[in-house]
């Protein structure tokens, strides 16, 4: 009897325990999934001065601090409908581009150091001075769309060159002859992204109905070459070459490899 | 005649007295927040995740800190900082205040109890029956989820959240979220997302075991009218009611309500003895 009703509390006690984790583990990948799907973020566009991507949607407080402190209303907190990680604060460049204060005030307002003045910090003689710089940020670069740029065209426009706070740096003008007219110039604007900020005043200004310019996130608008191209003309490139180590090669010709068919055959 | 009026509203007064703070605290809190952000006010900046105080310090949710921890990240020095100065006021001083003197989502769900109790919906029976500790699982699950997904992983789902950056910032498609928790405790259970679900209350709870400002029983003066417990939202603090004295302890939000039914003085805001 007493053997009986120890046998049924520890079939009750494991029955609880197996349906508290198959609740628990439905639960989890409820909210697991949800919660993957919304600190997905692709293609939004961050306030200067932000973590890498990853880093950041983990790091953010999602206070908005940085909202109020843009004095031109760019930033927003992403809601449920913005495809962008829920609560983090992000721009749209059509809408309302980033205006590059000079003392960037959305940065070091931030508590949670999503956004680090370090990211874009000055700097002097080649060190990182406490002062941010506002050419350093790194939002995003704008492509240019050739098929619908009116410039490619060979109608002048230059509007996103002037657009450009960092005229004739970050955009430049190439002029090209027109074969078509014979006797006219394209005035193509062409992106440097090394200098391009991603701030979007080209994207605001543009023209086209849908913007020719626009901006889109570095890690989308960026390829890789690879750690085994090495540029031959440059001098600081090539050095690579110097501390590479030699892979060790097999001393036996390839056939002999082939044909040593021994190992193939068991011990025995 | 009009002294009578006039006695009937001071007793009116005087019978929701902490809720009249309440309600002024937290839609204060709401208008200070929204200032900022729509006239460039510089009293309180931010939202309830972190407020830029003053311009001069941060207060910060020390459980966003704590599952943003959990994911692998450390904060800068401003956010840890005020997250253990809110974890600190709350654990030492004012207990789980936070529920019921800040938080704006207990405004809705308050409004939510009070017109599923006017309109007698499910009286007698909930239709769904959740156990009280389930937010202490989710709390601890919102913990082990963090590193597995990256990111904070309630912040992510976190209604209060989203009613409180919709009221300051814009709601966008959030209201969803906010709709569906009014609903939930309109319809479905009783007390139900503040009561049995949210993990940040479950956090504070856990956290504000031994703090000091606490409702204090005197069960010689208790007539068993139990009109505390009517109006209670973590009716099992209350199990003491009228058998013997003491502090109400574990989930008691100290929101006053049972203090100010009582027409006996029998609860009251006190400060706990340790020693006790």
């Amino acid at each position: 009897m007493a053997d009986e009703l120890q046998n049924n509390s520890r079939r009750d006690a494991l029955k609880t325990l197996f349906q508290g984790i198959g609740v628990l583990s439905l639960g989890g990948s409820l909210w697991g999934s949800a919660a993957i799907k919304l600190k997905a973020s692709e293609l939004t566009l961050r306030p200067p001065g932000a973590l890498e991507e990853e880093d950041f949607v983990k790091a953010c407080l999602r206070c908005g601090t940085c909202v109020e402190a843009c004095p031109y209303d760019t930033l927003k907190l992403a809601t449920l409908d913005d495809h962008t990680a829920m609560g983090t604060p992000f721009f749209e460049a059509r809408l309302v581009p980033c205006y590059m204060c000079p003392d960037v005030p959305c940065v070091p307002v931030c508590p949670s150091g999503a956004l680090d003045v370090k990211v874009i910090a000055k700097q002097v003689d080649g060190h990182n001075t406490d002062e941010p710089d506002i050419r350093r940020a790194k939002m995003g670069i704008a492509v240019v769309d050739q098929e619908t740029c009116l410039a490619y065209w060979g109608i002048q426009c230059d509007v996103c060159y002037r657009a450009c706070p960092l005229m004739d740096e970050a955009i430049t003008l190439e002029y090209k002859r027109n074969e078509r007219t014979g006797k006219h110039a394209f005035l193509e604007p062409v992106v440097h992204a090394d200098i391009c900020t991603g701030c979007g005043l080209c994207e605001h200004a543009c023209v086209t109905e849908k913007a020719a310019i626009f901006v889109l996130p570095r890690e989308i608008a960026t390829g890789k070459v690879g750690e085994h191209y090495i540029k031959g003309w440059d001098k600081a490139d090539e050095e690579r070459l110097i501390n590479i180590k030699k892979a060790k090669t097999k001393e036996s010709a390839p056939e002999d490899v082939l044909n040593d068919w021994e190992h193939l055959l068991d011990d025995e | 005649m009009i002294g009578s009026i006039c006695l009937m509203m001071n007793n009116i007064i005087k019978k929701n007295r902490y809720l009249v703070l309440r309600r002024t605290l937290q839609f204060g809190l709401l208008l200070l927040f929204g200032g900022a952000n729509w006239w460039g006010w510089t009293f309180l900046m931010g939202n309830y995740s972190s407020a830029y105080v003053l311009e001069s310090f941060y207060l910060a949710d020390p459980h966003a800190v704590l599952q943003t921890f959990a994911a692998g990240f450390v904060m800068s020095t401003d956010a840890i900082v005020g997250g253990i100065i809110v974890l600190l006021f709350y654990g030492l001083i004012a207990g789980r205040s936070f529920c019921s003197w800040v938080c704006p989502v207990n405004i809705l769900t308050d409004l939510a109890t009070w017109m599923r109790k006017k309109w007698r919906i499910s009286e007698n029976d909930n239709f769904l029956r959740i156990n009280r500790k389930t937010r202490y699982w989710i709390l601890g699950l919102g913990l082990i989820l963090s590193p597995i997904v990256g990111v904070a992983a309630f912040e992510v789902i976190n209604p209060i959240g989203m009613l409180h950056r919709g009221v300051i910032f814009g709601f966008g498609m959030s209201w969803t979220f906010v709709v569906a928790v009014f609903l939930f405790d309109l319809l479905l259970v009783e007390y139900g997302w503040c009561g049995h679900l949210c993990p940040l209350g479950a956090f504070y709870t856990l956290s504000s075991r031994f703090a000091l400002i606490k409702v204090k029983h005197d069960a010689e003066k208790c007539t068993l009218c139990m009109k505390c417990k009517d109006v209670c939202h973590e009716v099992q603090v209350l199990d003491l009611i009228g058998e013997e004295s003491g502090y109400i302890k574990g989930a008691c939000s100290n929101c006053g309500r049972c203090v100010e039914v009582c027409d006996d003085d029998a609860l009251k805001f006190s400060v706990y003895n340790y020693k006790n």
